[in-house]
């Protein structure tokens, strides 16, 4: 399987995710923000970091890219996009998803590992993971706060396009173990056609136990599948 | 030709920054301060001597790219 990872000035996590890629048996290539034409791929990643410095809004320049009209025509065309942390801010931006990741409600930049729950393991990206599987798993960002409007949200809980949801240790989902003040515990979602998914924790941090968990692990064998 | 371009909130939009700073200023005893939002404010230069045509390409850039129109409104003024 082939995968692209878009390099952005200030991404800090393309190459942890390369490294993931890699392990997993990836054949990857990286691309800097600046080409007009993509390799051909079958999971093009939007890593996380924080291209050109979060300037205007977290992801409002990166998403204005050269590279993001190939992206763009890929998703289309039904390329798997997987966009992570910034790349999930990025993805907004672009209009591949839908709504927006606001600053987070308590104003703090928080770098912990949290718990989230499989929402929907019928896709591409989660077909390893049982249905409601508790992940651990590492959130770092100063705008997770995901916002949307009324008709959206019903649209995503009705269609299934949620795929994690901040939750606690056993599952839970309430307020106490929402840390950014998202929108219903949203932690990523999908676009209608399940190719594109948007998350804020790290599933590429979590593939080694030397270093954390390997709950991050099914999310690319699920790719592989 | 010049504009500035105030970028606000929209009304249903938590805003945590504002939020903050009207809490500092009620602390430090102006109690009589009803309501803070903060925003962005953009001041633009045009090469363009028609104000109807110069406002239609700052309107552009706003929708193209300085405004995120799900969460922010925004107000064009000739300056």
């Amino acid at each position: 399987m082939k995968s692209t990872v878009i390099v952005f000035p200030g991404s800090n996590c393309d190459r942890d995710i390369a490294v993931a890629l890699e392990r997993m048996q990836f054949k990857n290539q990286m691309v800097w923000h600046k080409e007009t034409t993509l390799p051909k791929s079958d999971l093009i990643v939007i890593p996380g970091g924080f291209s050109y410095g979060d300037y205007l809004r977290s992801g409002a320049i990166a998403g204005k890219s050269l590279i993001i009209d190939e992206v763009i025509k890929a998703a289309k065309s039904g390329c798997l996009i997987l966009g992570i942390c910034n790349g999930f801010q990025i993805l907004t931006e672009t209009g591949l998803l839908k709504g927006t990741l606001l600053r987070n409600k308590n104003l703090k930049f928080i770098n912990k590992d949290i718990h989230i729950r499989v929402f929907n393991s019928n896709t591409k990206f989660t077909n390893k993971y049982k249905s409601n599987q508790i992940l651990k798993i590492n959130i770092a960002h100063n705008e997770g706060n995901y916002f949307t409007d009324v008709k959206h949200l019903e649209k995503l809980k009705s269609e299934n396009l949620i795929a994690f949801r901040y939750c606690d240790e056993k599952g839970n989902i309430n307020n106490n173990c929402n840390p950014n003040g998202s929108l219903d515990n949203i932690a990523g979602i999908f676009n209608d056609n399940k190719n594109i998914l948007g998350m804020m924790p790290h599933p590429e941090r979590m593939v080694d136990e030397m270093i954390a968990n390997k709950d991050g692990v099914n999310l690319f064998s699920s790719l592989i599948n | 030709m010049k504009f500035s371009v105030t970028v606000t909130l929209k009304k249903d939009v938590l805003d945590p920054q504002g939020k903050v700073v009207q809490n500092t200023l009620i602390n430090m005893g102006m109690d009589y301060l009803k309501n803070i939002r903060q925003g962005k404010h953009f001041e633009i230069e045009v090469d363009e001597e028609n104000q109807l045509e110069a406002e239609k390409k700052i309107d552009e850039m706003c929708k193209k790219l300085l405004v995120n129109l799900i969460i922010e409104n925004y107000k064009i003024t000739k300056i």
